[in-house]
């Protein structure tokens, strides 16, 4: 992206948004030391960092949403109005979140003027110069939006537009986009952009915050990197090679695996096919799918890596029947179960760790040993149905063994459990019927290391014993029982890696959608 | 597109017309200008309670004890201004402090509410319904179960009098309607009720005072309930320990078919009045047709279940 660089700043006019060495810590946490930046106007400046990297942070404290600790933060050269004063904060400065703050039942035009005088009058909504204002907004800025329309029924993309037109209206001259892209279409993707170089041009001072480094490299200026809370660079994205880039992101690895993830060497050829799936197709809020094909053989464990939004939870999804495709198959030992039917792919052998074990893992109620056995009712369920207790805890045993669940008792709810443990009663639940084909999204989220270890060599030992596993992850550590990596970058696959070790540094500019030779 | 929303609600029209045909029909007595004045008098204390319910429900929660609120504030207002012979508590306070009473009455159970709801953040289903509980279960413990009568003229006037032929609680309650429909369209308050309702997280955020607002919806709510329990107990001249029984059913039934949703944010007052119309005038209907009287409940939910049905056809429910 050429930037005119006639239309620099002739007096160097004050930064829309500015945060002079900031430091925020959370309990123990030091989510943010000593971190400068400034958003000039007319100037979009990209922030990039891996998850808890501190973006969220320095966003809550540009936003007002937080104060720092240290530092201050200033907004059009004036220092930052009290927290308690929202009006002040909303009219200099605007985050549109990833999730959607729009109200779906109010038409586009309220949601633009959500709660502010529309008319001469204080009180009353004068509904006929909203119209009129947010029409001539829309028009303004090239937006193209009826704003008639029932924010209810707009797309994604739309959604942000409503977003950004509030907080233009409002007056705010620092408009931050919080991973603006993750769940746009590629042709969206470019009107987002239209959008931002016409902000831009308008003097308005963009901070764009993306896992997609090749959109840094399109839209933005200017770049910073944070890392554990710290500025690692900051600089012109001309200047900035992409390699370093992704040094700064990554940082140095611990010393044992400074550039590779060790992960087992698998010798002699894998089993036959377990789970193929074919041409996939899947429209999803969560990240939809675009065309994804991939096999899992018997004893092999193929991981699936992306972003959130990506897709790559989706494939999961689509797999086990959460989500019915739009189109493309997926068969399971040769057979496809129907699409779109949890039980029918449970029946065909698939075992399956979701991925929000609070939302699909567990009965938080019940206890450890009848969470375990949901997924085995009929094994020990004698004539019309009737359980055998048991039957049921001599399984549960078992698998409270095997997966070293540290539990009072059989009977003791889930809920009151630790979160590994928890995590170890969903796996073990996966795993009880026995699977052939085991699907796992982020397995070892939030458990403590020594939980991560007893879930990971549970799977490992699943593995070696001729599972097929398809392991879903954003996390390295996950990857060491991986046999092969496929990554997953905006609905498609973008590169496969076949045998470990795997390079780092690689790996991560593959997700964060560089291209990679491989 | 404002035009097509217009529309939307007034999805239960062509079903009151139907009524009103099977309604003449079944009595010729139907058309006549007395009974359809008895029609709207009818549903005009349950229309005041609707009006309430629907602002709550706009605000995305609910509150089962306005028929509590309904019996138990024009209970103690009658009891404090009628003899002792007719159950009063003898004191005959001037009937303008009964009034005041009852308006208090729903002030204060509204505030109760609101604030444990909202602030204290109980489920409201269960909160309210308790609360219902409670009131109904005072207004029957406090008189024993007798009923207060002989209640003087000003307190059972907007029940019991017309203006121009056309009895004053339906006078009321079309301006409260109409009063209600304008300010949720045209006051800035009204609009941001929408905005709660709609997105709690979005309307926070645009620095709408969420938590004032819902309490406030809930005191007004109250008292609009209030006001419907003086103009029951002046159409009969007398407070019952039962007023307000079984009422909230109908209350929920006439704005959910009338296109509120339970999930608040979406909904209109039209729609909500056109949802007491209905059920009104299918009251009225059973009661003029020879049907048993035993059987009117069963045919009233029957005839709730079908409009709902034709509500979720036709795309206005979406609870």
């Amino acid at each position: 992206m050429e930037r005119n660089s006639s239309t620099g700043p002739a007096a160097d006019p004050a930064p829309v948004g500015e945060a002079d060495h900031v430091s925020k810590s959370f309990g123990e946490t030091r989510a943010l030391v000593d971190v400068s930046l400034e958003v000039r106007p007319g100037e979009c400046h990209g922030l990039v960092g891996r998850n808890g990297a501190g973006k969220s942070t320095l966003v809550s404290l540009l936003t007002g949403l937080s104060r720092p600790d240290r530092g201050s933060i200033r907004l059009e050269g004036q220092p930052a109005p009290g927290l308690a004063d929202r009006g002040a904060w909303l009219a200099r400065a605007a985050c549109v979140y990833q999730r959607s703050m729009v109200v779906p039942p109010l038409t586009v035009a309220e949601n633009v003027f959500l709660n502010r005088p529309t008319g001469g009058n204080d009180t009353l909504v004068h509904w006929r110069a909203m119209r009129d204002r947010a029409h001539e907004l829309m028009l303004d800025w090239g937006f193209d939006l009826d704003v008639d329309q029932e924010a209810g029924r707009l797309t994604v993309e739309q959604r942000q537009i409503v977003e950004i037109a509030r907080a233009l209206s409002i007056g705010a001259r620092l408009l931050i986009l919080d991973e603006p892209t993750a769940a746009l279409e590629k042709a969206a993707v470019e009107r987002l952009f239209e959008h931002v170089k016409r902000l831009r041009s308008g003097g308005v001072g963009v901070l764009y915050i993306s896992h997609h480094l090749e959109e840094i490299y399109e839209i933005c200026d200017r770049v910073t990197v944070l890392r554990d809370g710290e500025l690692v660079l900051s600089g012109r994205v001309r200047d900035v090679p992409q390699a370093n880039l992704v040094a700064a992101m990554v940082g140095t690895a611990p010393p044992k695996r400074a550039t590779e993830i060790e992960a087992v060497e698998k010798t002699g050829a894998a089993g036959e096919k377990r789970l193929q799936v074919d041409h996939l197709n899947v429209l999803s809020r969560a990240g939809s799918v675009d065309g994804v094909s991939l096999v899992v053989r018997a004893g092999e464990c193929v991981g699936l890596v992306g972003l959130d939004g990506s897709g790559s939870a989706t494939v999961a999804d689509a797999i086990v029947g959460l989500v019915k495709p739009r189109s493309g198959t997926v068969s399971i030992n040769g057979a496809a179960p129907r699409p779109g039917k949890v039980d029918a792919a449970f029946r065909r052998g698939v075992g399956y760790v979701p991925q929000d074990r609070h939302a699909r893992g567990f009965a938080p109620q019940l206890g450890v040993s009848e969470n375990l056995t949901l997924t085995v009712f009929d094994r020990f369920a004698r004539r019309f149905g009737i359980v055998s207790f048991g039957e049921r805890d001599t399984i549960a045993r078992g698998l409270v063994e095997k997966l070293q669940i540290v539990a009072q008792s059989l009977g003791q709810p889930v809920s009151s459990l630790s979160g590994g443990n928890q995590q170890k009663v969903v796996v073990g639940r996966a795993l009880a019927p026995d699977p052939s084909v085991l699907v796992a999204v982020n397995p070892t989220v939030g458990v403590d290391v020594a939980s991560k270890e007893a879930l990971l060599d549970a799977l490992g030992s699943a593995r070696d014993q001729g599972v097929a596993i398809l392991l879903v992850s954003d996390d390295f550590e996950d990857l060491r029982i991986c046999t092969r990596l496929i990554v997953m970058v905006r609905g498609r696959i973008a590169v496969e890696f076949a045998s470990p070790p795997w390079d780092r540094q690689r790996l991560i500019s593959a997700v964060e959608g560089l291209e990679v030779a491989v | 597109m404002l035009a097509l929303n217009f529309f939307r609600e007034l999805t239960l029209v062509p079903v009151i017309i139907v009524l009103m045909i099977a309604g003449a029909i079944v009595n010729p007595v139907f058309f006549t200008s007395s009974n359809l004045i008895n029609v709207a008098e009818g549903g005009s204390a349950l229309g005041m309670v609707v009006v309430a319910e629907t602002l709550i429900l706009l605000t995305g929660k609910f509150d089962i004890s306005l028929q509590g609120t309904f019996g138990l504030a024009a209970l103690l207002g009658a009891w404090l201004i009628a003899p002792k012979a007719s159950s009063g508590l003898g004191a005959e306070l001037s009937p303008w402090l009964g009034l005041v009473i009852v308006l208090l009455v729903g002030l204060v159970v509204g505030t109760f509410n609101g604030f444990l709801v909202i602030k204290a953040n109980f489920n409201a289903f269960i909160f309210t319904l308790a609360m219902s509980i409670l009131l109904t279960g005072l207004q029957l413990g406090w008189l024993g179960g007798q009923t207060v009568y002989a209640l003087p003229e000003v307190f059972i006037y907007i029940g019991a009098e017309s203006w121009f032929g056309v009895p004053v609680s339906v006078w009321i309650t079309v301006v409260t309607f109409a009063a209600a429909a304008l300010f949720l369209r045209y006051h800035r308050v009204g609009r941001a009720m929408y905005a709660i309702g709609g997105n709690l997280e979005a309307a926070r955020a645009a620095g709408i005072q969420v938590d004032r607002i819902r309490i406030g919806v809930f005191m007004v709510a109250s008292i609009l309930a209030a006001v419907g329990g003086l103009m029951q107990a002046g159409r009969v001249t007398a407070v019952t320990a039962g007023q307000g029984s079984n009422l909230i059913f109908g209350v929920f039934a006439a704005a959910v078919i009338g296109g509120v949703s339970l999930d608040g944010g979406r909904g209109r007052m039209v729609g909500a009045l056109t949802g007491v119309i209905l059920l009104s005038l299918v009251t009225n209907i059973l009661t003029l047709s020879s049907i048993s009287s035993t059987w009117i409940d069963a045919v009233d939910g029957a005839i709730i279940l079908i409009a709902l049905g034709l509500a979720k056809l036709i795309g206005t429910e979406r609870a």
